[in-house]
């Protein structure tokens, strides 16, 4: 990624379409790896997101009657999903548990968390069938309140609201606009309330979407308490992003970072990963309750099976107790392996429900095809591109102008 | 009034009682008893698989005319293109045909799932597809236990295709174009309650021909279509499917939601509060 240069905290003086335009222009070195990368991934996606709509979904992806929901659901929506509850979880305990410890990284998270979901809504809309029609749900007569996926949907779109109210303090020190950040600071404790409320209910919301398909994924993944499960790993998948994240930001914008910053984000990695530990626990010990009252001991031995104790053993007991040792030694470096390990669970199981597990036995089995990668990657690739846009000119990493601290 | 403990605890019961089912009934109006759906009953001892009432369906709903000699893998299914299909098996009791199409739930799993309403449980008992509702989400295909609904992967309009049990025939009186159409008189169609009369009274005439179970008559609550063959249906390629209600398996979830969008800005509010005076922080 590119070097990064300290924008001006305040554009007295310019009139404010100039200050824009001027913001508008691209930071830093143009040739970096990452945009030797991305740029070439994103023309590409583009040019299949075209076909997309010209031909139908069918022209780019491989999704089958069986299974009508692939990667771009599984993985864009429901596993970036869970990657975005870091900020709900950090919002909580900045502003309702008034932990100050982790102040510095909660604007950061909430940027991550705000980019994630417009992008993933985004996502969303190349796999509607008839997108124009998505206004729907919103408007008019249609409302199917019996819908789980009405639900989420909802949620999704308030979930946007509510974080840009707790990140728009951020814009307003960007622009400068003193009466506008008093106004939206004010509305910050609402939307963290409202924004944890809707996230514990969408993030279960997502996994009670698939209660319905109950005879079609691998019993050893279904059970009733599919949103309970979703809900509590989605506690430390967000936090494991937020470790891995940050370990990155503080490498690629080390700079807008404050010498402060900077100590205060051991004792930080060091904190989060307890929690990490402790949730993980309860999850694990969740889904061992679940097992054991389905009594689906035969299926252990079976391939599937297999799979299932390497995602629970492999990719939660395993991070768990590296998240536990880190903690008690201090070890970073096994906080971010952990993460990691973490991450990698995460996306297993949300894919063990919605792509792998979902229609084990049939026949002929569902594989993304290049294209649908290729999307799945543009989008992330974009979202990457804003993030470094925002984060090199609105005050996230880096400390707020000094007329909006007092 | 006096009220001593075996009587509080009468009052609390009945309360919680009537709380508890009054709950149940507004969470599913249509019930099955109190409504009665018109369906079809499909006999597989007649059917001599023609499959002339998959090119009725085609004609009636104008999609291409089916080839069934020609797509003959081991099973057919239904598609995008094909709303009905009929498929041969080798049973104990020798070659035995089976039609497959939407089965029209009382409680269909695809409307609960359907965040437009785009799929819809009429009154009359079809389930119907809306195509300006319908935003194309594909949950109704996740959603439902019988993989009914078809959606038309190649086209950048696409619809999703579905038995909808003739719905505009029916609106005129007219029976759908597969019963009317059916040389061999397999298909029966009537309000639910006259189809399960008329199947058990051929079951119970012929239990010798008549393997003796009413398909459809619980499976997924209850289904509008009803199948009776002459072999058990794990013979004719048909999974079990839980005989209860699918919308029913969201509905704990969907309870818990007013309860939760109550309870959690209260007690993150309650908590913010009780945090703010011994540990203040500067707000932004």
């Amino acid at each position: 990624m590119n070097e990064t240069i300290p924008a001006p905290n305040d554009n007295d003086g310019k009139p404010i379409w100039k200050f824009l335009l001027g913001e508008l222009k691209p930071k830093g070195k143009i040739f970096t790896p990452f945009n030797i990368i991305s740029v070439p991934v994103i023309l590409l996606g583009l040019v299949i997101i075209v076909i997309r709509f010209w031909k139908g979904i069918g022209a780019v992806t491989n999704l089958t009657q069986e299974v009508p929901w692939g990667l771009w659901i599984g993985f864009d929506v429901v596993t970036g999903v869970a990657f975005a509850g870091g900020a709900y979880v950090m919002t909580f305990i900045v502003y309702i548990l008034k932990n100050n410890q982790y102040k510095s990284i909660v604007r950061v998270t909430v940027l991550n968390g705000f980019l994630a979901y417009v992008f993933y809504a985004g996502a969303l809309l190349l796999d509607l069938g008839r997108p124009w029609n998505v206004i729907n749900p919103i408007i008019g007569n249609n409302f199917g309140v019996n819908s789980v996926l009405f639900l989420v949907a909802w949620h999704f779109m308030l979930y946007m609201i509510a974080q840009l109210i707790e990140f728009s303090p951020a814009i307003a020190e960007w622009l400068g606009a003193k009466r506008a950040h008093k106004i939206l600071s004010g509305m910050t404790i609402a939307a963290v309330i409202f924004g944890i409320t809707l996230s514990t209910l969408h993030q279960s919301g997502l996994g009670a979407l698939y209660l319905m398909a109950k005879e079609k994924i691998h019993p050893l993944w279904y059970s009733e308490f599919i949103p309970i499960m979703f809900f509590v790993s989605s506690v430390f998948a967000g936090l494991s992003m937020v470790i891995f994240e940050g370990s990155i930001s503080h490498k690629v914008f080390g700079k807008q970072i404050s010498e402060k910053d900077h100590k205060d984000q051991k004792g930080i990695v060091l904190g989060l990963a307890k929690i990490c530990a402790g949730t993980m626990f309860a999850y694990f010990f969740l889904q061992l309750l679940v097992f054991i009252h389905n009594h689906h001991y035969d299926l252990l031995n079976t391939p599937m099976g297999y799979w299932f104790l390497l995602e629970m053993f492999g990719f939660v007991f395993l991070p768990m107790v590296l998240f536990f040792i880190s903690y008690r030694t201090n070890n970073i470096l096994l906080v971010q392996i952990a993460s990691i390990m973490t991450i990698l669970g995460i996306i297993l199981n949300r894919l063990n429900i919605s792509v792998i597990g979902f229609r084990w036995n049939a026949p002929v089995h569902y594989v993304p095809s290049w294209m649908e990668i290729v999307v799945t990657l543009t989008v992330l690739f974009v979202e990457i591109w804003v993030f470094r846009w925002v984060i090199n000119r609105m005050p996230v990493l880096r400390g707020s102008p000094s007329w909006a601290k007092h | 009034m006096s009220l001593n403990r075996r009587g509080f605890f009468k009052v609390l019961g009945v309360t919680g009682a009537a709380l508890a089912i009054g709950r149940d009934l507004k969470a599913s109006p249509g019930s099955r008893d109190s409504i009665d759906f018109r369906g079809v009953l499909y006999d597989s001892v007649r059917c001599k698989g023609c499959h002339g009432c998959e090119f009725d369906c085609a004609e009636a709903n104008g999609l291409p005319p089916p080839d069934p000699a020609k797509d003959r893998p081991p099973v057919r299914q239904t598609s995008e293109t094909k709303r009905t299909v009929v498929n041969e098996y080798n049973t104990s009791k020798g070659t035995v045909y089976i039609k497959k199409q939407c089965m029209h739930c009382n409680e269909p799993a695809c409307a609960a799932a359907c965040l437009t309403q785009a799929m819809h449980k009429t009154k009359a008992g079809p389930v119907i597809w809306r195509s300006e509702k319908c935003m194309g989400c594909r949950y109704c295909m996740v959603s439902c236990p019988f993989d009914i609904p078809k959606f038309e992967y190649h086209s950048p309009n696409p619809k999703i295709q579905k038995c909808d049990m003739c719905y505009n025939r029916l609106k005129t009186g007219e029976a759908p174009a597969c019963v009317t159409n059916c040389p061999n008189d397999a298909l029966f169609y009537g309000t639910r309650r006259a189809l399960i009369k008329e199947a058990r009274k051929r079951i119970v005439e012929n239990p010798k021909l008549y393997n003796d179970y009413l398909y459809g008559e619980n499976e997924a609550g209850g289904t509008c279509w009803m199948y009776i063959s002459p072999v058990p249906f794990a013979e004719l390629g048909i999974k079990e499917i839980q005989k209860s209600s699918y919308p029913a398996l969201t509905k704990g979830f969907l309870y818990s939601v007013p309860s939760i969008f109550v309870l959690f800005p209260a007690l993150l509010l309650g908590i913010h509060q009780a945090t703010k005076n011994d540990n203040p922080i500067p707000e932004e």
